[in-house]
């Protein structure tokens, strides 16, 4: 399965603190996301699989002790959320 | 309608119609200080009817109409048809205004820079605001903070102060008879008397100013001053803005903007003089 962000155009990103503020422009609807939610959206503007987006999650943004549960968790959220689509 | 008033509170323009002469007359005498709408065109209409014809003598009351509604609402007695006039006018603001985006806080100023207080109703915002504007502050408003959508400044809606209460008593203290409406006693929402902001409100309305501080106050507590994180005030002025939604993107920036560039704090108060020294902490 591929997972795909909408392109950067679709969403207005804002780091507030822990948080980060999203807007996305298709919906109208604001999200408060807290890693590593913000960082698999920008990873995901080109569509990956779950394993692929682990690897690159890994490699550009440190997470070491990366959880592959914890991470199909956190993709079924942003699939529920409407800000990512699974194919 | 029979009876009408015009009036300009900030940037809007109302227009008030009435089938009775007393509300019309009230509001006449209470905002007389107050200009008219640009152009003689108001921004939003209401109107207080009857809800049945034989309501307009026979035990009256008030209903609620205008261009935006909420259908719940119950009609008033006539004797609180001051109050009707304030709560449909409010709601028109509240559902139609769409040039700023609109807080459920009130906001006072000093030096250009405004204070802005947010909070649930009995948070004490309408208090403190009266209050700190017998304190050398700029009332900008008891209700509503307009924030620009593109500058950032707060604009003033400085509407009657709606107070309720033990907090009519308090006030009653701090200003003369003159500036007073009736008591409206046995409201659904308690006893109520609307105060007229000072001539420096009402001469300053079209003045905004930059936003320096949002506070969360919380009336009924030993005193206390917490540092809100730019996350939690998002929140809950998302929570208290009744056109964030509609604004969409503009209304994200705005608020982001808001949440990024101005501290936030809760405080919480056990009456209106801690209150009032806190804040002096926290603004010197």
């Amino acid at each position: 399965m591929i997972y795909r962000a909408p392109p950067p155009s679709a969403l207005l990103v804002e780091p507030l603190d822990a948080f980060t503020a999203v807007f996305h422009r298709p919906s109208g609807i604001t999200h408060l996301l807290v890693p590593p939610a913000p960082q698999i959206l920008a990873v995901l503007t080109e569509g990956l699989t779950r394993e692929a987006l682990m690897q690159r999650l890994a490699a550009e943004y440190d997470l070491a002790d990366a959880d592959p549960v914890a991470l199909a968790a956190r993709l079924e959220e942003l699939v529920d959320a409407g800000l990512i689509r699974a194919e | 309608m029979r009876h009408r008033f015009d009036v300009r509170i900030g940037p809007a323009g109302f227009r008030v119609g009435s089938d009775w002469r007393a509300p019309v007359e009230q509001l006449a005498a209470l905002y007389s200080d107050y200009p008219k709408p640009e152009n003689g065109v108001p921004d939003f209409t209401v109107r207080l009817t009857a809800p049945r014809p034989w309501r307009r003598w026979l035990r009256p009351s008030v209903a609620i109409a205008g261009d935006y509604m909420l259908p719940e609402a119950a009609p008033l007695p006539l004797r609180h048809g001051l109050l009707a006039a304030e709560m449909a006018m409010n709601l028109q603001m509240a559902l139609g205004w769409r040039r700023h985006l609109l807080l459920h806080a009130s906001a006072v100023e000093k030096d250009g820079r405004a204070l802005v207080m947010s909070g649930e109703s009995g948070a004490g915002k309408s208090t403190l605001a009266a209050l700190l504007a017998t304190r050398g502050w700029r009332l900008m408003g008891d209700e509503f903070a307009l924030v620009h959508p593109r500058t950032g400044d707060v604009h003033a809606f400085p509407r009657l102060v709606s107070l309720k209460n033990e907090s009519v008593a308090a006030m009653a203290a701090e200003v003369g008879e003159a500036r007073w409406g009736p008591l409206l006693a046995g409201t659904p929402k308690g006893d109520i008397r609307h105060l007229v902001p000072g001539p420096a409100a009402i001469a300053a309305m079209d003045t905004p100013a930059r936003p320096m501080l949002l506070v969360f106050p919380r009336f009924g507590f030993a005193p206390a001053v917490r540092t809100v994180p730019p996350s939690e005030a998002f929140v809950r002025l998302t929570q208290a803005s009744t056109n964030y939604t509609a604004l969409a993107e503009d209304g994200f920036k705005a608020l982001h903007r808001l949440v990024a560039e101005v501290p936030s704090v809760a405080i919480d108060y056990p009456d209106g003089a801690a209150a009032l020294a806190l804040i002096d902490e926290l603004v010197p």
